[in-house]
């Protein structure tokens, strides 16, 4: 183990830190606007990956496939914050979307078990469509939790999104493992004093640099992100003085999808996109908002920093227990100071 | 005892008699599943102590699992121990080590409330997880680990039928345990400190320990369950110990209604039926998991078992109309 073997080991895991503070950092501002354990952060990592394989596979570029996708996966955040995890004032519209949901499995069954009923697309949408109305009207009737006080109830309700999306991306994109290939120009690797350096990882360097500082500049220098922030420190007082939370909670989260997402379609080049890789990852961006901070992005940065470096000489040096001694010094860290090193009380 | 308490022992008597009875007499797929739901149901009741009864929302339930399984199949793998006679010290020793897992892990844990409780056990969680999935040389890695054969004492747990009974024999006694855990005095306090921690502190109550002694009998009762589950599936791996089994088991506490201890049985058939029987029949199968996530986080707020007194709530509020909020204001 010469000095080759550290430089190499800490330029990888720095560069792995920087995918993991693009997913980090969107976890830990929803984790501080909201309160919210979002499981299903995985799932927008991973369907990253994939929208941005099909604009790949149909436009043929890389450079429209990342905001393409990260926009898109934003939209599917923003869309699930207001119509389940906060449903005020919209409810009719997260009513349709279960009725029509469950109106469509009960479909799938009845073309499963009783084919005669349902063969061919006309008759499976028109019994989709009374079953539909018919739920609707029951799905009025009944009433809702409240979850918005329920920790647990959260947090199983993004676990129930992450399965919906595993299966999604399971029946849309199939089962098997894809690579992103970046464009010619960052697949070389520079040379520096005998030792290479792959010019993609330098690229997930700069990008979650660039993002980093965008987010803080945002974050600090905007009244949107003094609002957001104001909503980190006491959501109740913040709407006391008239910030709108709901309108920031809403932008959060399609601002964590949309960090997720990027991550996905950056990372994808040299992890792959595969799935059960959205619970791979998911641990990782825990790991990364606790040691971190929940809420704050210095705080994320240096998790993201601390975790990257963690896993890939951990990896190197003692495989056997390398997981372990990146998730127990988590554990440690909660035991003592529950909102991490750099979060606010 | 009140009527209706009786009554209920009753259809839960009558109910594990019925499946005592009919369950050896279906076919062999039918006892494979409902041994490893039964087997698994030990680990959701004993969840449910800790989040039914004393309200600690654990997101790491899978890590006492994984340690009796892993602990059962590297001592029949590596040692040869515990295939015949000494089956009982190993479960034995299963319950010890989960025990004493659990005593660590709380020590760490039992201070965090809320959403801050959920994220430090699946941090806790997650290093068992680590420890299974890396630890080659001792749990095998990624591939887990393959049992040999079940014991075998004078009877033969190789037989599925034989075995069955075995798992059910557990399952009466840890359900008939707990039962009575919860409604002894100790098992009062915990519901005390569910309802108002701080009361309970000015009342006198050491909530703290109460706490860690219901984490550490729920660990307890987590080792049996991974014993029994490493010889009901055969083979023990990460995937055991993975988050989603942690979220399957609170989950499955949810469904069938948090606080019952027969409802978290009631919600881990129906998700091992989707997961292991549903799963061999249509390839949507997920999409159903999904959406009995959503429908009992939106719709159930106290599960499966809690519908006939929503139902009767129900009633009530429209036969008298000046009471219209009784529906929403049901407990979680």
């Amino acid at each position: 183990m010469n000095a080759n073997f550290w430089i190499i080991q800490a330029f990888n895991g720095v560069s792995y830190g920087a995918l993991l503070f693009l997913v980090g950092s969107g976890l830990s501002l929803i984790f501080g606007v909201m309160r919210i354990v979002n499981l299903s952060h995985g799932s927008y990592f991973l369907l990253g990956g994939y929208v941005a394989l099909t604009v790949i596979w149909t436009t043929g570029s890389w450079v429209l496939a990342i905001p393409v996708a990260a926009l898109t996966i934003a939209l599917v955040g923003l869309l699930m914050e207001r119509l389940f995890l906060r449903s005020e004032g919209l409810e009719y519209l997260r009513n349709a979307i279960i009725a029509l949901g469950l109106a469509v499995l009960i479909g799938l069954a009845i073309e499963r078990w009783r084919p005669i009923i349902v063969d061919g697309w006309a008759q499976f949408i028109v019994v989709v469509g009374i079953i539909t109305v018919g739920l609707y009207f029951l799905l009025r009737r009944i009433s809702v939790v409240a979850i918005e006080a329920d920790p647990l109830r959260q947090v199983l309700l993004t676990v129930g999104f992450a399965f919906l999306f595993q299966q999604a991306a399971l029946d849309i994109w199939t089962g098997n493992n894809f690579d992103i290939n970046p464009p010619e120009a960052l697949t070389q690797s520079v040379v520096v004093s005998g030792i290479f350096f792959p010019l993609y990882r330098v690229f997930m360097i700069t990008t979650a640099l660039t993002i980093g500082v965008i987010l803080w500049l945002v974050m600090e220098k905007t009244r949107m992100g003094a609002a957001v922030r104001a909503t980190v420190d006491d959501a109740q007082m913040a709407r006391g003085v008239g910030v709108d939370t709901s309108r920031i909670s809403m932008f959060i989260f399609a601002l964590g999808a949309f960090l997720a997402a990027l991550g996905g379609v950056i990372g994808g080049a040299f992890l792959g996109i595969y799935p059960g890789l959205d619970f791979e990852i998911l641990p990782l961006a825990f790991a990364v908002v606790i040691i971190g901070g929940m809420g704050s992005l210095g705080g994320a940065a240096i998790g993201a920093l601390l975790v990257g470096l963690a896993d890939n000489f951990g990896k190197a040096l003692f495989p056997e227990v390398s997981y372990f001694t990146l998730y127990a010094p988590m554990a440690l860290i909660l035991a003592i100071k529950p909102t991490g090193l750099f979060g606010r009380e | 005892m009140l009527k209706s308490q009786k009554i209920k022992i009753m259809i839960v008597a009558a109910a594990l008699v019925a499946i005592a009875v009919i369950v050896p007499n279906t076919n062999s797929f039918v006892i494979l599943l409902v041994t490893r739901a039964l087997a698994f149901s030990i680990l959701v009741m004993s969840l449910d102590i800790l989040l039914g009864y004393t309200g600690l929302a654990s997101l790491g339930q899978a890590a006492y699992l994984g340690v009796g399984a892993y602990a059962t199949a590297i001592l029949a793998t590596k040692y040869n121990f515990g295939l015949g006679w000494d089956f009982w010290l190993v479960i034995v020793f299963g319950i010890l080590f989960s025990a004493a897992l659990a005593a660590v892990f709380g020590l760490l844990a039992i201070r965090a409330t809320g959403v801050y409780f959920l994220m430090i056990t699946l941090a806790l969680g997650q290093c068992v997880w680590g420890l299974a999935y890396r630890w080659n040389s001792l749990t095998g890695g990624d591939n887990g680990i393959n049992l040999r054969g079940r014991p075998k004492f004078g009877i033969d747990l190789a037989n599925d039928v034989t075995f069955f009974y075995v798992v059910f024999g557990f399952f009466a006694v840890s359900l008939l345990l707990m039962y009575v855990l919860v409604r002894s005095p100790f098992g009062r306090s915990l519901s005390g400190i569910r309802e108002r921690e701080l009361r309970m502190q000015i009342l006198g109550y050491n909530t703290w320990l109460h706490k860690y002694i219901a984490f550490i009998i729920a660990g307890g009762f987590g080792g049996l369950s991974g014993v029994l589950w490493a010889h009901t599936a055969g083979i023990v791996s990460p995937e055991n110990v993975v988050l989603t089994t942690s979220v399957d088991a609170l989950l499955m506490a949810v469904l069938g209604g948090a606080g019952t201890l027969v409802g978290g049985v009631i919600g881990t058939f129906i998700v091992i039926a989707l997961r292991e029987y549903l799963s061999t029949l249509v390839p949507w199968w997920q999409y159903v998991l999904g959406a009995v996530y959503v429908l009992t986080i939106l719709y159930l707020p106290s599960g499966l078992m809690g519908i006939p007194e929503r139902i009767r709530q129900r009633r009530n509020a429209l036969g008298k109309p000046d009471d219209p909020k009784k529906l929403a204001t049901a407990p979680s």
